[in-house]
This record gives structure tokens, C-alpha cells and sequence, in this order.
């Protein structure tokens, strides 16, 4: 069956590890671009990004948080089912290219989707400072992962049951100080990439005001419906400009999106998709949930 | 242009519908159909001309005469025989093609009185000929593949060729319908779920029941075509790639790339592109009730443009619950670009036509500003009248506006519709392919892109145009890629 579910696994608190037999994706795939799955007929059409790319096997990774009921009847289908629908790889891939000293953010549900690009960019020459960060331990993911393939790496959560103690902008601003400060002993860093919730993106990029000459890139999340440049759902104001995440995305430079908007658009249906899911765990409840 | 629904009476049988009232509720389709008793009484009208401008006219060449005479003769599967020698699509074509400004405009009939009603005729023969199943074709002396499949008999011995056929709307499925007739091995690359382009995201069902859409796809896959949707060409393949795994490739990919106006507040929660809003109403179900596919409804609702789309996305909006419609255009009644008998169906269904108008900017509603509450909102647009200037050297009025009459019209769904551009994701790591500067492909008389194997037709070498002329590319493109393919 074409898009069969080969492995799942809860790797966070309601956050699953899906990998899902896609070929033709894996073989074209590149860091920083996602894919849309349909898990029935019917089902609304949900944006993931590529969480690790396995060509020789033909497999594509994703995380998945459960959180309406798109993302819920997703990760509660089972290894041996196949996703009505997986299309991709979508999206403008990371410009990875030698820079020197590459910082990597992943806050939450942004953790997965980060991991590719460790490898992308260490390909291209750099050296890799990855900072994951969550709520609380329960959220975090993939640590032994991202120790292992990083140069550098740190974790933090809000509340400090894991790691350090704070956000995972105060690791980036450490580092950037040190770094301004003559102390930091690999090479120069001169990027960050932040991926995870908006008002994230956007607190990391209010930050780096400070430091003008690092540039910071962010992954913007916008609602989609076909993400082929075919609805503009997904616009975004990026330097005054209106694009389209789907097609000149997801990855922008910081400096220039419009958070507000960004985040505003992302609440459209906010009240109705409450009732949906809602809806779905009471139908759910009566133990019919896959199929509807 | 002719007003159907009143001169009908001196000449054509008139097209049953449901009543305005009834219709402007529900997606059901407006118009019904003839009945037997009245297919042949508007065939029997047809005097059969000899050499038949009405021929002239369709894009595709329907052997027009002779598939109005079967169903004079109470035989529409022999009718629908007839249709499925040139045209795969003509359940589509009977509902959709502008008859009035092709076959049926240059019917003889048309000049004293009222010109045969072609389309409806096409489309009475199509949806009966389905209802009983039998559809073989009987020209052509290839394999018969399977019975009841229109085309079949027609299919020619295999060639060995391949070719692949990017996009499956109108354009790309009658290309890949003629190469598979002419024996070569085709394959269909489609980046949405579904195939049939606009007439399966764009064109709601109450114009073009999805069903019909459907079958007729159904009918060109029968013909041997493999189609693999959610395969987007310029992502997971170039077309470089395709150009040379195929001996011969066809591109279709229409032109979807939605136009936004650039004005203020275009931005805000609830103002859609067409695409957008009849994408989440047609493909993805939005019109059920228990779709999981969020839509804005609206109670006052604005739509920007006066084409088909603008009507599409009017009366889809008056059908899921709004209470007023409004279509703003800026120049007047006799302009709008939209079909008439769609403008009319329109207005008796009661939408609004402000006319000589242009928004200028969207007000926002910017709430209570809390997560939960729905902040920066539309809430109304503005709009500035417009004056028809004389006509200028390429004989259209220019509008222009008013200076100081702005006026605010009442809004919490807005929805753009003011024309489409081809998609660029095809060019991704395209080489050698050269596109106007609208965007749209180069090709010569023959269809033939500035690459060797690659042709091209429909919407993305026109820019947005017709199904009927989308399908007539298809055809030329399929002969041309034939003679092509055969010299290789
Ligand atoms: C390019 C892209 C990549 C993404 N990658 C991932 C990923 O790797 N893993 C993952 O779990 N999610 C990812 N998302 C977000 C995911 O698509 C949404 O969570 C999902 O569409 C929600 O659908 P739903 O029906 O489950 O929930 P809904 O009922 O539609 O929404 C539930 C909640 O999620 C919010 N939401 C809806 N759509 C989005 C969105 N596009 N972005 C953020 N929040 C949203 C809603 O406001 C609501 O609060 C990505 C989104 C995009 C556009
Ligand atoms: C709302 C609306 C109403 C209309 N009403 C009428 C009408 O009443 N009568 C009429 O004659 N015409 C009408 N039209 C116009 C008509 O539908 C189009 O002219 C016609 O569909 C064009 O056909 P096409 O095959 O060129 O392109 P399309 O129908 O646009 O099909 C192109 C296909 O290519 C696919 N595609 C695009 N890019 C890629 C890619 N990179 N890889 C793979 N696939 C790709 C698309 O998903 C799509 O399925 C209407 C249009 C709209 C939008
Ligand atoms: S296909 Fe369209 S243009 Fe041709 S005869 Fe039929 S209705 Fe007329
Ligand atoms: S021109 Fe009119 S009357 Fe003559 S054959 Fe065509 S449809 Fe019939
Ligand atoms: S998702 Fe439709 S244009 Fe981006």
C-alpha cells in the first residue's frame, strides 16, 4: 500500500513519531520542507514538516502533535494502515550553506522538525549548536538524537524540571553575548534558526535586534489548504510583500515577517476548530474515532 | 447576448431549473435537464445544414449535425457515440462551454431567431447515454479494450511511446484521452487528491455536479491512462526530469495562482482568494455540514470581480447561509465578463451588483483583542464609484474613479476574485522552457513549447480562458505530440 504507517512511537507527550513508506518524497526531499496528509477521505488536508528523510529505505519521518481533529485521527491510526493522502516534499528547502557556526532552536513541537537540518548544514561545513526547549520534561523530545549529531547542545524548559531553567532564547542570547565578547571559541556564529510556536519565532527575532550582523531565519506555520501557491490561504507579509508560505516558505528571514499577522491569521477559525475536536473526542468516546 | 430565460419562448425549448427560492439554498444543480419529450422537440428544430457553421464554432469539432439528428431520432446513446469521437468531456461541456459566444453563436438558426440549444442537447445526450451505460465507440480499428467505455473501440494498436501529461484538468485530460486513443502509454501527474482541475476545486456542483466530473474522468482513465495524484512536478520531479523519462510530455497545469488587489486590510481574518473559498467549498466539502473543513460563512459578504469565478463564489456563499451578497465590479452591467445566463441566474437568486465600483480599502473589526475573540475581523469595505471613460485605442472603457464619493458597504467575508496566473512551481529546475512575462508558456502553431518533447495548452499558455478551449489545446497538443511521436 503506498503511504503505509512503518513505525509510530509517542517520542513526547502527545507529540507521535510517525514513519510513513513515501519513496518518491524521500528521494526529492530536502531539509526545511513538509508534506500534507489527508489520513481518510474527507479529511482536511495537514501540513508536517519532514522530520528526517531515509532515502535508501524510502521513508519520511514526522512528528505530529495531536491538537484538533486533523492531527488526532492521524496519529491514532495504527503501524500497517496507509494515509489516504501524503504529498510532497512542499515548500522552498533551508538555504544551507557554509556560514561557520550554525545555532539551531527548536521549542516544542518545532524539535522534530529542526533535527533534519543538523545534518544539512553540518554537510555544508558548519558547525552545529543546537538548543531544544519545552514546558516541562514531558515535552521535550529526541535529546539522545540531537546530542549526538550536534556540535553543541542545550536544553531548557519553562519550568525547569529538565535542563536549564528558562527559555531557549536565553541560551541563544548567552551564546551571542559570549561570542560578542571575544569568548566563544568556535567559529563565528552567524545564523540562527528558530523553528516552534509564532510568538516564539517572534520573541527570538525581537532579540536579535541586538546583535544586526547574525541573521535569523523562522519556519511560519500558516494555514494551508493545497500548499502549491493555489489558494493564498497561506500568505504572509514578509518586507512589506505579501508571499505565500506554502511556495516562498516556510523559511523567512526573521527581520522581515509580520508576526502580528502571522499569528492573527493562524486564530481564523480558532472557535470552530475548538468545537471540532471537541466533537471528535466525544464521537470518539463511543470508540468509533478512526473512521470518522 | 441573448436572455434565455425570456425570448426562449418564440424559439428554443426552454431549460427546466429549480425555482430561485428553492435554489439559493441548497448545492443541488440549477438546472435540471431536458426530458426526452423535450431533447427532441429542440433536435427536430436543428435543420441540418450542409455545411454546418455551428461546426465552426466548437473548439473540438463536435460533429454537431449528426449528434442532434440521433436524438431527434430518440436515439441519444447514438448521440452520445457521436460525441465521444471528438469530446471525452461532454456531460462538462453541455453544462460549462460559453455556447453563446461559440457553437451556438454562429448556429444558423441564430440569426432570425433563437440558435438550437447545442449544449443542452449535448448534455441530454451524455447523461442518458450514462444511465443506461452503453458508451462503446465504434470507429477506429485498434483492440477493443472494454465494453461500455467510450473510446474504447477507437483505441489503436500500441505504439511502445510513452508520455506524460502534467495537470488533469480540461487541458490534460483530453490530451492524455487522445494519446492513449492513439495507442501511446500515458501517464497523469496531479498535485491535488483529486484530478479535473477547476472543474473539480473550482466550479461548485449546483453549475457542475461533481458526480458528472467524476464519471467523465472515470471514462478517460478507462482508456488504459494511469493518473497519480498528489504529485506535484517541479517538487518531487522536475520537469526536466519528466522530459526525460517520457518521450513526449504535455503540459496542463492551468493558471491557479490567485491575484490579490494590494490594497489595505486584505490581510484580515475572513477575506479570501476565490480559489481559496471555493477550494474549501468544492474540493474539500466545506458546503456539508459535518465537514471537517473550516469555512467563514458570513453574513455579509463581499466579492471583488464579475467573471464566472466572482458568480461561482457569490451564489456558493448565498447557498452556505449568508443573508446579503454583494458583487462589487468596476465598470458596468454590459461588461461584466461572466456568462449572462450565470449573471441572471445570479440576480434572480438575490445577489447584489454594485456596479461602477472599486474597493479602495477592508476595514478591520479589531475586537476585544483576546485570544478567543476573533481579532482583526473584517468588518466592512471600502469602495470608491467609477466612471466609464470613452472607449481608448483597444476599444474598452476605462474606469475611473470618482474623486471623494467613498462608501462603505457592510462585510465579514470578503472574497477576491479578479483573475488567476499560471502556477509557477513548474519552472522549479525547468531548463530551457521560456514563459511570457505574465508568466504564461511560449509555444509555437503547433503547440510546442521552446523544448523539443514538451507541448503545452489550456489556461497555462492563455492565461485563465475555458474549459471548451482548455480542451480543444488538449486535442490540437494530443495530435500534434502524435506526429511527434510516431517520427521518433
Ligand atoms: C508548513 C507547516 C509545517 C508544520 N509542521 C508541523 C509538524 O511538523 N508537526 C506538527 O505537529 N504540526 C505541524 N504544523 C501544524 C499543523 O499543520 C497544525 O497543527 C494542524 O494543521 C492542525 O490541524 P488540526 O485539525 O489537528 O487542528 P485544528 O482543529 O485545525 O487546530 C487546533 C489548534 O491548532 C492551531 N493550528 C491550526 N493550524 C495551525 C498551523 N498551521 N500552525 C500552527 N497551529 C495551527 C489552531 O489554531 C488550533 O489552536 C505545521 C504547519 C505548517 C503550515
Ligand atoms: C470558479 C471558476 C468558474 C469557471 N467557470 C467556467 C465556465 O462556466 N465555463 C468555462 O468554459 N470555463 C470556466 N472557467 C474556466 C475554466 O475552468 C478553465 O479555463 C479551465 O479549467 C482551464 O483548464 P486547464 O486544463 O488549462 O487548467 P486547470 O483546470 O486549472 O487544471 C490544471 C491542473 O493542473 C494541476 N497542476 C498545477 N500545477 C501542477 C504541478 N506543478 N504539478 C502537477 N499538477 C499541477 C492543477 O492542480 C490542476 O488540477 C471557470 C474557472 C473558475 C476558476
Ligand atoms: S463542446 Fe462546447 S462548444 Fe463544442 S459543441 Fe459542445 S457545447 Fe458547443
Ligand atoms: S448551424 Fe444550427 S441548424 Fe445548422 S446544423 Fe448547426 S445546429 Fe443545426
Ligand atoms: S496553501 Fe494555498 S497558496 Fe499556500
Amino acid at each position: 500500500m503506498p503511504f503505509e504507517i512503518l513505525e509510530k512511537e509517542e517520542m513526547a507527550s502527545g507529540v507521535w513519531k510517525m514513519v510513513i513508506d513515501a519513496p518518491d518524497v524521500a528521494a526529492a526531499a530536502k531539509a526545511g520542507q513538509f508534506v500534507i496528509v489527508r489520513a481518510y477521505d474527507d479529511s482536511e488536508r495537514i501540513p508536517l514538516t519532514i522530520a528526517d528523510i531515509d532515502r535508501e529505505r524510502g521513508t519520511i519521518m514526522m512528528s505530529v502533535q495531536a491538537l484538533g481533529k486533523g492531527t488526532k485521527q492521524i496519529t491514532k491510526m495504527e503501524v500497517g494502515e496507509s494515509l489516504q493522502d501524503f504529498v510532497g516534499p512542499l515548500g522552498t528547502p533551508a538555504d544551507v550553506k557554509k556560514i561557520g557556526s550554525v545555532i539551531l532552536v527548536g521549542g516544542g513541537v518545532g524539535i522534530a522538525p529542526i533535527y533534519p537540518q543538523i545534518k544539512a548544514y553540518k554537510d555544508a561545513g558548519n558547525r552545529v549548536i543546537t538548543i531544544i526547549g519545552a514546558r516541562n520534561k514531558d515535552l521535550l523530545m529526541m535529546e539522545k538524537e540531537f546530542e549526538a549529531a550536534s556540535d553543541e547542545h542545550y536544553v531548557t524548559t519553562d519550568d525547569g524540571s529538565k535542563g536549564r531553567h528558562g527559555f531557549v532564547t536565553e541560551v541563544v542570547k548567552d551564546l551571542l553575548d559570549k561570542q560578542n565578547a571575544g569568548e566563544y571559541k568556535g567559529e563565528r556564529i552567524g545564523r540562527v534558526v528558530v523553528i516552534g510556536p509564532p510568538i516564539l519565532m517572534k520573541v527570538a527575532t525581537d532579540m536579535m535586534k541586538d546583535y544586526p550582523d547574525v541573521e535569523i531565519v523562522v519556519s511560519i506555520n500558516s494555514m494551508m489548504v493545497d500548499g502549491t501557491g493555489m489558494c493564498g490561504g497561506c500568505r504572509v507579509i514578509v518586507g512589506g510583500e505579501v508571499k505565500f508560505a506554502c511556495v516562498d516558505g516556510p523559511e523567512f528571514d526573521g527581520r522581515l515577517v509580520d508576526f502580528d499577522t502571522v499569528m492573527n491569521r493562524l486564530m481564523i477559525y480558532k472557535k470552530d476548530e475548538l468545537a471540532a475536536s471537541q466533537k471528535y473526542d466525544d464521537d470518539c468516546a463511543g470508540g468509533i474515532c478512526s473512521k470518522i | 447576448m441573448t436572455l434565455f430565460n425570456k425570448k426562449e419562448r418564440t424559439g428554443r425549448v426552454a431549460m427546466p431549473e429549480q425555482p430561485a427560492k428553492v435554489r439559493r439554498h441548497n448545492f443541488d444543480e440549477v438546472a435540471l435537464g431536458y426530458t426526452a419529450a423535450e431533447a427532441i422537440a429542440e433536435a427536430s428544430r436543428c435543420i441540418q445544414c450542409r455545411v454546418p457553421r455551428c461546426v465552426e464554432g466548437c473548439p473540438v469539432n463536435v460533429n454537431i449535425p449528426k449528434f442532434i439528428k440521433f436524438i431527434a431520432e430518440g436515439n441519444p446513446e447514438g448521440a452520445a457515440e457521436k460525441l465521444f469521437e471528438t469530446n471525452m468531456l461532454p456531460a462538462i461541456c453541455g453544462r460549462v462551454c460559453p455556447q453563446e459566444t461559440q457553437c451556438e453563436e454562429l448556429c444558423i438558426l441564430g440569426k432570425k431567431g433563437e440558435p438550437i440549444a447545442i449544449g443542452r442537447l449535448e448534455r441530454y445526450a451524455a447523461d442518458e447515454a450514462r444511465a443506461v451505460g452503453n458508451r462503446s465507440c465504434k470507429i477506429g480499428d485498434g483492440t477493443e479494450i472494454e465494453e461500455g467505455v467510450p473510446g474504447a473501440g477507437c483505441i489503436s494498436a500500441p505504439t511502445g511511446k510513452t508520455a506524460a501529461v502534467i495537470g488533469a484538468g480540461p487541458a490534460g485530460l483530453t490530451a492524455a484521452a487522445d494519446l492513449a486513443k492513439a495507442g501511446h502509454k500515458v501517464t497523469i501527474f496531479e498535485s491535488l487528491h483529486l484530478p479535473g482541475g477547476v472543474l473539480t476545486y473550482g466550479i461548485p456542483g449546483f453549475r457542475l455536479p461533481k458526480s458528472i466530473v467524476k464519471a467523465e474522468i472515470d471514462d478517460v482513465l478507462a482508456l488504459g491512462v494511469e493518473l497519480k495524484t498528489d504529485y506535484v512536478i517541479g517538487r518531487i520531479k522536475t520537469l526536466d526530469e519528466i522530459a526525460r523519462e517520457y518521450d513526449a510530455v504535455f503540459l496542463g497545469t492551468g493558471a491557479g495562482l490567485p491575484n490579490f488587489m494590494g490594497i489595505e486590510g486584505e490581510n484580515l481574518n475572513g477575506v479570501y482568494s476565490a480559489n481559496e473559498f471555493l477550494t474549501r467549498v468544492n474540493l474539500m466539502k466545506a458546503y456539508e455540514a459535518d465537514a471537517d473543513t473550516m469555512i467563514r460563512k458570513g453574513k455579509n459578504v463581499v466579492v471583488v470581480g464579475g467573471g464566472n469565478v466572482a458568480m461561482d463564489a457569490a451564489r456558493s456563499a448565498l447557498r452556505l447561509g449568508a443573508e446579503n451578497v454583494t458583487i462589487v465590479y468596476r465598470r458596468s452591467d454590459a461588461e461584466l465578463p461572466a456568462r449572462r445566463e450565470e449573471i441572471e441566474h445570479a440576480k434572480h437568486e438575490g445577489i447584489e451588483f454594485c456596479l461602477l465600483a472599486n474597493p479602495t480599502r477592508i476595514i478591520g473589526d479589531y475586537g476585544d483583542g483576546t485570544p478567543q475573540g476573533r481579532k482583526f475581523d473584517v468588518k466592512a469595505v471600502e469602495c470608491i464609484r467609477m466612471d466609464l471613460s470613452e472607449p481608448d485605442e483597444s476599444g474598452r472603457k476605462s474606469p475611473k474613479p470618482v474623486p471623494g464619493s467613498e462608501f462603505m458597504i457592510d462585510a465579514d467575508v470578503v472574497i477576491i476574485a479578479i483573475g488567476t496566473a499560471p502556477n509557477p512551481l513548474i519552472y522549479i529546475g525547468a531548463t530551457g522552457i521560456e514563459k511570457t512575462k505574465r508568466g504564461t508558456i511560449i509555444v509555437d502553431d503547433d503547440l510546442r513549447s521552446t523544448k523539443e518533447n514538451i507541448f503545452a495548452g489550456g489556461d497555462v499558455v492563455t492565461g485563465a480562458a475555458t474549459v471548451i478551449s482548455a480542451m480543444g489545446a488538449g486535442k490540437k497538443a494530443a495530435a500534434e505530440m502524435d506526429k511527434y511521436l510516431m517520427r521518433k
